[in-house]
Parts: C-alpha cells; structure tokens; sequence
C-alpha cells in the first residue's frame, strides 16, 4: 500500500495508528524520489540512508519531508545548485530545519533549484534543468523547482522552499499544488543562503492548506541568529483554520485581471483568466466579498525593473563571501585575486553572472540614485498601495502568471511584453513582506493553474483560512501529477 | 618649510573592549591561537547573519556624546563592498549615512594650550581578519574579523604633528577613562589613518591631500606626517607642487619616508547601501541619557579639578591625569582620607619612580592606596621620620608585605621622652668639652649633639624630640 500521497495529518493518524511505520514511509518516499529522480531531475542529493524516527504527538514526527538546497543542513551536501558550492557540507543546520528536526520529520532529499534562487525556471542549477512532472518537456518554474516537483510527485507530504520574487507560488502554481510564502521574519533566516536579503522568506511546498499551516507552524519562531526575526508565539496557524469567511473581503486587480489589457492574448491567456473570474465567483458564495480595484497601471508596469534592481544590488553583495577562499573549490592563479576570480568564473552560471553586473551596475555611485534609491522608492509606493488596499480588504486575490508552466524549450511559448505585471506581481507580496500562499485554482489542456492570496503583513492566519475555504470548495486538494500525454 | 601652512585630519580607529564581537557571539579578547575566536558568521559559512551587539553599540554612542556629537534617531548599518582575502563576506560592515554620531568637537592641551577639534563623525563597524605574509603563501586569521571598531573622523583642523598626536593621546586617554577599550597601540588595538597637505600661508583654498594609510603607533604618525609637510613643501618650493598628487601613500618605519600605494583616481567604488539584515531601530532618549550619566570625567577636566579643588600644581595634576589608572590610585588615597598633596607626592614620586623602573602597571603595583595609607599614618602620628618612610616603603614593596610589619620592629622611631632623656644626658656627659664649648656660644654644635644622638639609635630617635630634649638639658 502507498502513503505519501496522503495529507500529514492522514499520516500521522496511521502511524500513530500503528497502520505503518516511519520506517515505511522513508522506504517509500526514497522509491519514489528515485523514480522521480530518474524523470524529472529534481534532486540534488538523495539521503538514501534516512533513518525513520520517533512517532510522538507531533504531527510531523516521523514524516518524510524534502530541502530545498539553499537551506543548510548540517553533514549533508548544501549546494544551492552551484557549482561554487558543489563539495559544501556545512556543519550547522538552518534555524527552519532545526526547529522541523526537533518536531521530528525526516528528511529524505535536498532538491534542485534555480542556481541561488535566482531564476524562474529551474533550469540553470549545476545539476541540470528540472522537468515538470505534469508534463515532461514543461518547466516547474523557479527557482524551488525539485521541491514542487516532488511534493507534486508524491514523494512525501511537504518540501521547503525559499521565495525571494516569487520562487515557491510560482512553481506551485505550475505543479498543481499549494505554495506557501509567510511574512517576512516569522520564519527564521539563519542558514538560507541569501539572494536578496530584504525579498528572501522561507516558506513550504504542499498539496493542501492545512499542511502548508502544520509545517509552518514548526518552521516558524524568533531566532537569535536573525534579528529580522520576529516573536509569533500567538500565532498558530493550523487552530485558526475554521473556513469561516462569512464577510471577509477581497480584491483583484482590474489592470492585471481584465483580459482587455492584453493586446492579442493567448487562448490559455484568455482561458486562464475566465477561470479565474469564474472562481471568483463562486467563492462569493462562501460569503467572501469580491470586489474590483483599479491601481495606477504606470505604477504596476514599474514593479519588475524594481525587482531587477533590488534583488540583483542585494545578490551581487550576498554572494561576495564566494570567493573559493574558505569554501567551494579553491581557484587556480597566480595571486589572490586571480584565484578569487577563478573561482567565480568557472563557478557561476552565465545568468547569474549578468545578474551580478546588473547589481553592480546599479550599486555604483554615480547609478545608485537613479537606479537602487529610485527602486527603493517605489517599492514603498507599491507596498503603500497595497497596505492601502489591506485597509478595507482582507487579502488582494490574483491569477498566478499568463497560463499553465512554460515549454522546457522555450519555443513554443508567445512571451509579450504586456504580461510582464501578470508574470511578476507577486514580487509585490516581497517587497512589502507579505503573507502570500498560491493554490491550484483549474486545468488547461490538462495542466494546473492557479490563484494567489496575499495579505497584510502579520495576517497570515487569515489568508491561510480564506486559502483553506476556498481550497475546500474546489476540487483540486491533495492532486498528484498525473503526466499529461 | 616656513612658508607653508599644514592641514591635516586624522582617521583613528579603535578597537572596542566587549565580551562577544560586533556582529558575532564570538569571544572578543586577545588571543594567541589563530582562528579560535571563530563562529560561522565570522568566515561567513553560507546563510550566516549578523546581530547587533548592543553593548557595542552603548559604547559607541558614550564616545559620540564624548565628542559631543549629534547622535542619530535612528541607528542602521551599511554594508562597504570591496573584495579582499581579509574580509571574509566581500564587505564591511559599518556606518556610512547614520553614524552613531555626527558634527562634534572636543578640546585637547597641546604644549599647555587648549585648542578644539573638531569631529566630522565617529562610526561603528567590524574589523576584518588579521593577514601573515610568509614566503610562498599567507595565512588568514580570523579571530580579528569581525572585533568592534570604532572609527573617528576629524576635520581637517590641525595644523601640525604635534597637534596630532596631542589629539591622538587625548582621544586614547578618553577611551581609557571611558573604559570602552584597552586603547593599547602595542596590541595592536589603534590604528590611525592621516590626511595632510599644504597651502601658502595666506591661501584660501586647500592644497592637494594626501592620505597616508594604516599606521599604528603615535610615534609613527608624527614622523609621517612631519615627512609629508617636508615632502610636500620642498616640491611647492622648487615650483614642482603640481607632483603632489592626491593619492594613498604608506609610511616605511625603517626608512621613516612614506610610500606611494595608489593614486585616488585608482579609488574603489564602495557601493555603499544599507544592510537589509539588520533592522533599523530607533534610539531611545531615555537609553542616551542613560549613557550619558556614566561618562566619567576625563583627563582635562580632572586635571582642572585636581588643581582647583586640591590645589595641585599643574604638572603633577598632568601627570596623574595622564593615565586612568594613576588618577583612580590618587582619587582612592583620597577617599581614605589622605591629604591630596601627601598623595600627590607620593604617587608622582616614589610610586610612579617604582613602576617605570620596574615596567610595570599601576594596577599590578603591590602598594595599593590602603597600604600607603599605613605609612603616611606613621609619619602623621610623628612614629617615623620621612627618610625612614621611604626606606619602609622600598622594604614592603621588594618583599610585598604590609609596611605595618616594617614599622613595629625595629623601625619605630624612639619618641620615649625619658627614653631619650637618658640617652641624651649620657652623651653630654661623655662630651663635656663640647658642652663647655657649646655654652660659650658656639651654637652649631648644637647639629654635633643631634648628630651623637642618631648615631647611638642608629637613626631611630625622634628629631623632634631629640631637638627639644637637648636644647632642654644644654639649657639647664
């Protein structure tokens, strides 16, 4: 019999049930991290000796869970899917996974990722591009591809991923399930290695609201090692699921939502859009109110450059310490600066290489106020607008990108420019820090899209109970990839 | 030379004293064993983040209030970019828009004149790793990386080398009294950057500045920068000042020239932005009034008092300002209620004579202000003469034992009035010729009797006393 596809609570249940053994299900979800492996390329190391664990009463004991490789684990390969890193086994764990070992999951992979986040594709990690498990020759979108593509695989019940744009509810959205992305500071960020450090959040890939709120439960705490960190000991996340939303209310966008922004839109544009506003809809019965609000379109068109802006001045700083000096392998020269940038040539992909210049660029005295100050500044103007709109809404509801997960190629996909805000605004739910969780919302030609929730910084409860009404009225709740052929 | 005037501002940099680092639960502290003082954050292991070390950051600010500079409302770090072996993370740490203070002056004594300086900004921010050359390789120590820094930026303000390193001294002893920092050069623990140039005596503008980097003594600096002002002002003399440049030069010690490094155009773009790891937080007034009520008096206004209030003269109120530790001994003789003058005597004196010749510090001084207190008590008491107060006090300090010990054997002075009665009236006798002599108006035999007198106690008879019994029996 098969577990892993089962929720956590489910789980938890059988084993406490004494139905299955921890020692089962590290069996299974090892099997299936091979299969998948051998399909989908998502994992970086398989911890083919896990050892199961204790059953207590916490429900995660004893549960087979996958890490992202940006997260360090302690005596087990952290590569961040770079090549500057591709011997580093740290010896301490991040503070998340610490606190997920001390409720007892297992962990039985560390899975591939855009090279340190930075990407949208899951294709430019050392170890090689991650496919989609819903259809092969499609991406998972980035960068926490190999943890949606095995929590959408039934590997195991939940995988940690990191977001510092939109790099857990994109790649969600692409694998059908449900990603989860909590304010800023409520997890904590000791031992993720950084991109952008004022974006980055750690957060959790799962195939249900319920354990997305379980698993952050146990994630989350005030840490001493990060003083972004912040107190939220009042916060339980899997008490305040109740599905009551009588009366809450939300907003969409019309300048993202409203097909007749876009010039000659895609028929999965369009389709993805009417399921959206069919959605909407019907979550009006669940006696959310649903209400359209306009936001200055010049302001909305500006978001992706500040994106760029922010997070490749942060990067190129962050990744200063990859020098190949104390860790990652040593370069060859004939001095010290040869070395250094020996290592940081043959050790970085070529996208984040333009990266690192764009953020030098921009960091540069003569460029930082009319690039970095100016991104500065109208991220607060977006994050203005938007705790503008949390004064009378309780989340701003959107459609996750322009249609299901982009072709591996490339080819084959119409990119235009007018889709750039609907690709991008959820870089908006970094910015301000906001709690934002994505699930799966419909199919086109058999292949998940999804909606994204965000809300008001330190509201995470509520966002994830009106997820969790509307993800029990739809269908999609607990879906496995089945491969589209 | 002559014809020229000097401009010259100082950077100095100064390591904090605390038990954990800047940014880091590392130990702060001296210590032999490369790479010990070592957490993850400190070589900057992948997902490390920095926490503020707020006794840190309470120093800091005292010595901004120090400089009686503006302190900011809210306090937030930048992050300094630059690439090198020593810096572990690919930048520094430190302040740049919001220094922990901003626009403030302090009066130093230079040759006995008083004269402000003024301050651009005093900033907080981490050290990096330490460097070892050897022939073929070099090794990185990291116990250095990330140690507070406290960096002091003056105006161009000064005009000479002495005026330099008056400041420099000034600021060490603050540092001291203020009891942020061991401010030892030996260690180490202050290193001084100093920007000069020249300028004709009745020019307006500027001459052309010269950096001359890293150099960790006083000593150092004032050679550095009397070189500089030579250097400078025999290229302006012989028309060739154009070969001035602005540029950053080192100082050679064994040559005592300085070197050129690089010219400013070569100058590193620092890409300063501030560190999103480290949450703005607001300073609270109530936390800088806090701070400012534990500034202690420093040197010059406790010389001022010394002189005031003790009536010292100013070079030994100087001198027992010069060092904290000389000031506490002085204030603690006070406090058991010895005269000031007394103290002030003994301290420049003897105590002072003592630890220079034994090398040593007045904390490590075997005679603490309760011991000397026991001599002093004799000598008031009239048990001892002032010669054999000094005998006693060399005695207790060579065998490091209470002066008390020394005084009640032997040493006691004979203050025995028909002790010495006796001992007198048997020596006039044995002196009958000089007795005669004596009253028949030879009056400095007088000196002879005293002098029979101390060598029959071998000293010990109260001169006092001795005095006044002898005039009493050659009167009689």
């Amino acid at each position: 019999m098969n577990y892993m596809h089962k929720s956590i609570e489910e789980l938890h249940e059988d084993l406490i049930n004494g139905q299955v053994t921890s020692e089962d299900l590290v069996k299974e979800a090892l099997e299936k991290t091979h299969e998948v492996q051998e399909k989908c390329n998502a994992f970086v190391t398989i911890l083919d000796d896990a050892k199961p664990g204790d059953v207590t009463d916490n429900l995660l004991s004893g549960i087979p869970f996958g890490i992202k490789d940006n997260y360090s684990t302690k005596d087990i390969l952290s590569t961040g899917s770079s090549n500057t890193l591709k011997d580093y086994v740290p010896f301490f764990n991040a503070t998340a996974v610490e606190n997920l070992y001390k409720a007892g999951a297992i962990p039985v992979n560390k899975t591939v990722m855009d090279e340190f986040g930075m990407g949208g594709t899951g294709t430019t990690g050392h170890t090689g591009a991650v496919k989609n498990p819903w259809d092969l020759s499609r991406s998972c979108a980035g960068s926490s591809a190999g943890s949606a593509c095995a929590v959408a695989s039934g590997v195991y019940p939940y995988a940690l991923g990191s977001d510092t744009g939109d790099s857990i509810r994109k790649p969600a959205a692409y694998c059908g399930i449900v990603g989860y992305k909590p304010t800023y500071g409520i997890i904590s960020r000791y031992g993720l290695f950084p991109f952008a450090s004022s974006l980055d959040h750690c957060g959790v890939f799962s195939r249900n609201v319920r354990d997305a709120a379980i698993v952050v439960d146990a994630m989350k705490g005030i840490d001493k090692n990060d003083m972004t960190s912040w107190d939220s000991s009042n916060i339980h996340l899997l008490e305040s699921l109740n599905g009551d939303v009588k009366g809450k209310k939300v907003c969409y966008i019309k300048e993202i939502c409203d097909i007749k922004n876009y010039e000659n839109p895609t028929e999965e544009l369009k389709l993805h859009l009417e399921n959206f506003m069919n959605v909407l809809e019907n979550i009006k019965k669940l006696g959310i109110v649903v209400e359209e609000v306009s936001v200055d379109k010049k302001l909305l068109d500006a978001e992706p450059s500040v994106y760029v802006a922010i997070s490749c001045a942060e990067a190129t700083s962050n990744m200063s310490n990859l020098t190949g000096i104390i860790f990652g392998p040593r370069g060859s020269g004939a001095n010290i600066n040869e070395v250094m940038m020996d290592h940081r040539t043959h050790g970085f992909s070529p996208l984040i290489k333009r990266r690192f210049v764009i953020g030098s660029y921009i960091l540069q005295k003569e460029n930082q106020e009319r690039y970095f100050k100016n991104a500065q500044r109208v991220r607060r103007l977006l994050v203005d607008t938007w705790k503008k709109l949390y004064e009378t809404y309780d989340a701003v509801i959107l459609p996750v990108g322009s249609g299901p997960a982009k072709h591996l190629d490339g080819s084959k996909d119409i990119l235009t420019k007018d889709t750039a805000v609907l690709e991008e605004h959820m870089q908006i739910g970094n910015f301000g820090g906001f709690p934002s969780i994505t699930i799966p919302d419909g199919f086109i030609n058999d292949l998940p899209v999804a909606l994204n929730i965000t809300g008001n910084v330190y509201d995470d409860a509520n966002v994830l109970n009106i997820a969790y009404a509307i993800e029990s009225q739809m269908n999609f709740k607990n879906q496995i990839a089945k491969e589209v052929k | 030379m002559g014809k020229y005037r000097a401009v010259i501002g100082l950077e100095m940099h100064c390591e904090l004293k605390s038990n954990s680092k800047v940014f880091s639960s590392a130990r702060n502290s001296y210590n032999e064993i490369p790479n010990d003082n070592v957490r993850p954050v400190d070589m900057a292991f992948p997902g490390t983040l920095p926490v503020v070390n707020k006794k840190c950051v309470q120093d800091a600010l005292m010595m901004s209030m120090v400089l009686n500079c503006k302190q900011p409302e809210y306090m937030y770090f930048d992050r300094k970019n630059y690439y090198y072996p020593d810096l572990p993370k690919g930048y520094q740490i430190t302040q740049m828009a919001s220094p922990v203070g901003v626009d403030g002056h302090i009066e130093i004594e230079v040759n006995g004149k008083r004269m402000p300086v003024l301050i651009h900004d005093i900033h907080l921010e981490e050290d990096a790793a330490s460097l070892d050359h050897y022939f073929d390789t070099s090794c990185i120590d990291y116990n250095r990386a990330g140690v507070p820094l406290l960096e002091l930026v003056t105006e161009p303000c000064l005009s000479s080398a002495e005026e330099a390193v008056a400041f420099l001294e000034h600021m060490r002893s603050a540092y001291k009294y203020c009891d942020v920092s061991e401010a030892d050069t030996k260690k180490g623990q202050i290193r001084c950057d100093v920007n000069v140039s020249i300028m004709d005596m009745d020019a307006k503008e500027f001459g052309t500045r010269v950096e001359v980097k890293n150099i960790n003594s006083f000593g150092n600096v004032y050679d550095a920068i009397n070189y500089e002002i030579k250097r400078q002002s025999e290229l302006k003399s012989q028309g060739r000042y154009d070969e001035v440049e602005q540029e950053t030069r080192r100082f050679d010690e064994e040559s005592g020239t300085t070197i050129r490094m690089r010219s400013k155009v070569d100058a590193i773009d620092y890409k300063y932005f501030v560190d999103p790891n480290i949450p703005k937080f607001k300073i609270e007034k109530s936390w800088l009034e806090e701070i400012r009520k534990n500034i202690p008096l420093l040197a010059l206004e406790r010389k001022d008092k010394y002189m005031k209030d003790y009536n010292l003269s100013e070079y030994d109120a100087g001198v027992i300002v010069k060092e904290k530790e000389y000031a506490l001994y002085f204030e603690e003789c006070l406090n058991l209620g010895i005269d000031a003058k007394t103290a002030s005597n003994w301290l420049t004196t003897q105590i002072l004579g003592e630890i220079n010749h034994e090398e040593i510090s007045l904390k490590d001084f075997y005679l603490t202000p309760v011991l000397l207190k026991q001599i002093i008590d004799e000598i008031n008491a009239g048990t001892i003469s002032s010669k054999q107060a000094k005998e006693i006090f060399y005695k207790a300090v060579e065998a490091k034992k209470e002066p008390k010990s020394f005084i009640n054997s032997d040493m006691a002075q004979i203050s025995n009035q028909e002790e010495l009665t006796k001992i007198i009236t048997t020596i006039l006798s044995q002196n009958e010729t000089q007795v005669e002599q004596y009253k028949n108006g030879k009056d400095n035999l007088f000196d002879y009797f005293v002098g029979q007198v101390m060598k029959e106690t071998r000293g010990k008879a109260n001169p006092v006393l001795t005095k006044e019994i002898l005039k009493k029996e050659l009167d009689k």
